[in-house]
């Protein structure tokens, strides 16, 4: 299963990738959000995969049963996705916002921040 | 959005998940569950209220600020924690009562009030952002964390 | 359902901390919880501006309190490690300070005191009620989670705290320049934590655990392998692109100078040195011998970026910007001690890091008063600051020699250790790299100094003097904390090489975490 686990998280990676190289700030977003999947995936797998056995241990036993699933990266993507999740929120307004403020989606545009025609500073008074 | 139907079942609707969401919530300490799908069951439920009656009318039925809702919850999951310090054990340490109520015993813990507080950040957080998203552009922007 | 205790046979001393918890080791969490309890109770009560600043001014005092005495104790008795829900480690999430974490604890609380009484005057009511306050407390939060806890996971967490409390700062006020920077800002710092996410990803997938003293016993059996470079090198990257070094550096540019200037001022001073403390701490205590394969890469990184610091501090006609290129040479300097890697090398970068803390707020929020006073940014049009307010200017030029790193005040002791430790490897261009960097800033700040201050006034006077405590105080502050640190160096030093020390031997921090288990490693030795 991991090497298989192993090819797909390339390939989020590698479209992530490509839409994070475009100068649209939706693709971007897109991007990005396709590489938190991405690392959750990642994270699911380093802590190896089973099949069929929740990390729940059940009514009247003190331990998990024997080949149950690792608890702890399901924590951790957990975390992972809730925070992706605020911060795609976040984004998602922000560039909405961005869009209606500077008119424009295309990141070589938006130039108020440091203007294409700053002048040096002063040589001499 | 808003149709004759929606309007109709909507207020059912939200109640019925309200309700769920607090079950939900009460269940997630030994079962799946938790203060952060009960929060987001209930961040859902009056998504549903905001889209058949508008935004005004959820920000009248929650009463408080969102960012007030979440600001209480995140204090009372940081009490939650400090409360072991009087028992002599590390922060956030599970800290259990068990009163009887009409001969019932209720177990009560500090592991619940954590997931309370958590619950009520993500109600908190999560519907200022959707009521952001929903109301015309203006000048709110941002979200909380988890 | 659960069970009283009472009625377990189960041994739990294997899994829980069973000792009673002194009530000293609560200084561990108590600034994080603290930071979380006032930024909760601000959002409470968002309406009633009034109380903001009280309260929050409140909270950051008492944080300063609780970090010097955590300080203290720590410099006392050597670590302090809490657990969360007494969990033993490595199952539970450990709070541990060290020297390191400890003492940038410390100047992170002193600077944020500094930004949040200046903010008393910089905010007004409508950038309090969208939240100044609760955004400071919670990024205070973050920052102080981050320099305390001794889980990798949970360092990801506290990233992202201060990342998102950072991002409502930075917004504050909504302006089109603002969503510009924020945008530039909040997208490459989202990617730069994805990519320490990945690491973390890959490391527990080798170590099978989170709990940094636990990966520092656990890595000495897989030193030098191929999976443990690759993962060093890209936990370097992504906390090299959190600290802005070249070439991952150009969102500090783009967005610094666009908020208001409390907040560039906190985020000048602390944001980029989580990075740097993040990457000391997992390249210097968890993956030295890595570090030093990757060490050439690092050292050349860490002079462009200096040197690209300086040529861009040169370039800049906005007080602030060049604030920010001041600040990105500063992380050269830093990076440098990273790559040479010697206890006294990174000693002189835990001190420069320390000295950039303050030197660095105190700097932008001189920017921001100089700016008040001559009525622009720019350099073209501000002057005669020196004719319309003397203290204030004898205190910029002060905090410039302190920035540039000329003798006798706080930048030049850290420059010295860099120096001396990069001659001791034989790295002369490093040095040179120092050298020419520390040169550039000097000329970029001498013209601001000839510009802005001696030079007669371009056009008529804007801002009156005016002597209020909320700017005095904590430009008075800083500007002390930098003259007392360059005249007597001798304290810090020793803090510092004490830090470096620990980072360089693991051995006490492992023995807070895990008490029995130096005794094992001794009985394998």
């Amino acid at each position: 299963m991991e090497p298989l686990f192993a090819v797909l998280i390339g390939l989020f990676f590698a479209a992530a990738v490509y839409l994070m190289l475009s100068k649209h700030t939706v693709r971007i977003l897109l991007g990005i959000v396709l590489l938190g999947n991405g690392v959750n995936l990642t994270l699911f797998t380093a802590g190896r995969l089973t099949r069929e056995v929740p990390p729940i241990i059940p009514a009247g036993m003190d331990a998990l049963p024997a080949g149950a699933a690792n608890p702890l990266p399901q924590a951790l993507i957990l975390t992972a996705i809730v925070i992706s999740f605020s911060f795609f929120a976040f984004l998602l307004v922000l560039t909405y916002r961005a869009y209606q403020e500077l008119g424009t989606d295309d990141t070589d545009e938006m130039r108020l921040a440091e203007p294409r025609d700053e002048q040096l500073p002063p040589m001499g008074y | 959005m808003s149709t004759l139907i929606l309007r109709t079942v909507a207020p059912a609707l939200t109640a019925l998940m309200l309700l769920f969401s607090v079950f939900v919530l009460l269940r997630g300490h030994n079962e799946p569950g938790g203060g952060f799908i009960g929060g987001l069951i209930a961040v859902s439920a009056l998504a549903i209220y905001g889209i058949a009656f508008g935004v005004g009318a959820v920000r009248r039925a929650i009463r408080f600020h969102p960012m007030a809702i979440a600001g209480a919850g995140l204090l009372l999951a940081t009490l939650s924690g400090f409360l072991s310090i009087f028992f002599g054990v590390p922060f956030m340490t599970g800290l259990w009562v068990y009163p009887v109520i009409f001969d019932v015993e209720v177990p009560l813990s500090t592991v619940m009030s954590f997931d309370l507080g958590v619950y009520l950040v993500v109600v908190g957080a999560i519907i200022s952002i959707a009521l952001a998203l929903e109301q015309e552009p203006g000048p709110e922007l941002g979200g909380e964390e988890d | 359902m659960a069970t009283p205790a009472t009625t377990t046979a189960i041994d739990l001393s294997a899994a829980l901390v069973l000792a009673p918890t002194a009530l000293a080791d609560w200084l561990v969490v108590a600034p994080v919880a603290l930071m979380i309890g006032f930024g909760a109770v601000l959002m409470m009560v968002r309406k009633s501006v009034r109380l903001h600043g009280a309260i929050a001014i409140a909270g950051l005092v008492l944080l300063v309190l609780l970090d010097a005495a955590l300080l203290w104790r720590v410099s006392a008795h050597g670590p302090v490690t809490m657990v969360m829900g007494r969990w033993l480690p490595p199952f539970g999430i450990a709070f541990t300070a060290d020297l390191f974490g400890a003492v940038m604890a410390l100047a992170a609380a002193v600077v944020a005191l500094a930004a949040g009484i200046f903010a008393l005057r910089d905010i007004d009511a409508g950038g309090r009620r969208y939240g100044f306050f609760p955004f400071l407390m919670l990024l205070m939060a973050g920052v102080s989670g981050a320099f305390l806890t001794g889980d990798i996971f949970n360092l990801y967490v506290w990233f992202e705290v201060l990342l998102i409390s950072s991002f409502g700062l930075l917004i504050l006020g909504s302006e089109p320049e603002q969503i510009d920077g924020a945008l530039k800002y909040a997208i490459l710092n989202l990617i730069g934590t994805t990519l320490f996410l990945i690491a973390v990803g890959y490391l527990y997938a080798i170590f099978g655990t989170l709990n940094m003293a636990d990966i520092a016993r656990k890595a000495a059996s897989l030193r030098g392998t191929a999976p443990l470079t690759t993962l060093t090198a890209l936990f370097i990257l992504a906390f090299a692109m959190k600290a802005a070094a070249f070439p991952v550096n150009f969102w500090l540019p783009a967005s610094y100078h666009t908020p208001r200037v409390v907040v560039s001022a906190l985020f000048g001073g602390l944001l980029t040195k989580i990075g740097i403390y993040a990457l000391v701490r997992v390249t210097i205590m968890l993956f030295p011998v890595e570090r030093e394969a990757l060490s050439l890469t690092v050292a050349v990184a860490a002079a462009l970026t200096m040197i690209v610091g300086g040529l861009g501090a040169l370039a800049q006609s906005d007080v602030r910007r060049l604030v920010g290129y001041v600040v990105i040479a500063g992380i050269g300097n830093m990076m440098a001690g990273v790559a040479i890697g010697t206890p006294a090398a990174v000693s002189g970068a835990i001190l420069y890091a320390l000295h950039s803390v303050v030197a660095m707020t105190a700097l932008y929020l001189l920017a921001g008063e100089a700016a008040r006073l001559g009525g622009a940014w720019s350099l073209s049009r501000l002057g005669g600051l020196w004719r319309q307010a003397p203290w204030f200017s004898g205190v910029s030029f002060l905090l410039f020699i302190a920035a540039a790193g000329l003798p006798p005040l706080s930048g030049l002791w850290p420059k010295v250790a860099l120096l001396k430790a990069s001659l001791d490897i034989g790295a002369w261009w490093l040095a040179a790299a120092i050298l020419v960097s520390a040169f550039l800033i000097t000329l970029a700040l001498a013209r601001v100094f000839l510009l802005a201050y001696w030079r007669p006034r371009p056009e008529p006077a804007a801002g009156t003097v005016a002597g209020d405590w909320r700017i005095t105080l904590p430009l008075g502050g800083l500007t002390a904390l930098v003259v007392l640190f360059g005249l007597l160096p001798e304290p810090l030093l020793d803090l510092a090489y004490g830090a470096a020390s620990g980072l360089a031997d693991p051995a006490a921090y492992v023995e807070s975490v895990f008490p029995a288990a130096t005794m094992e490693r001794g009985a394998v030795r």
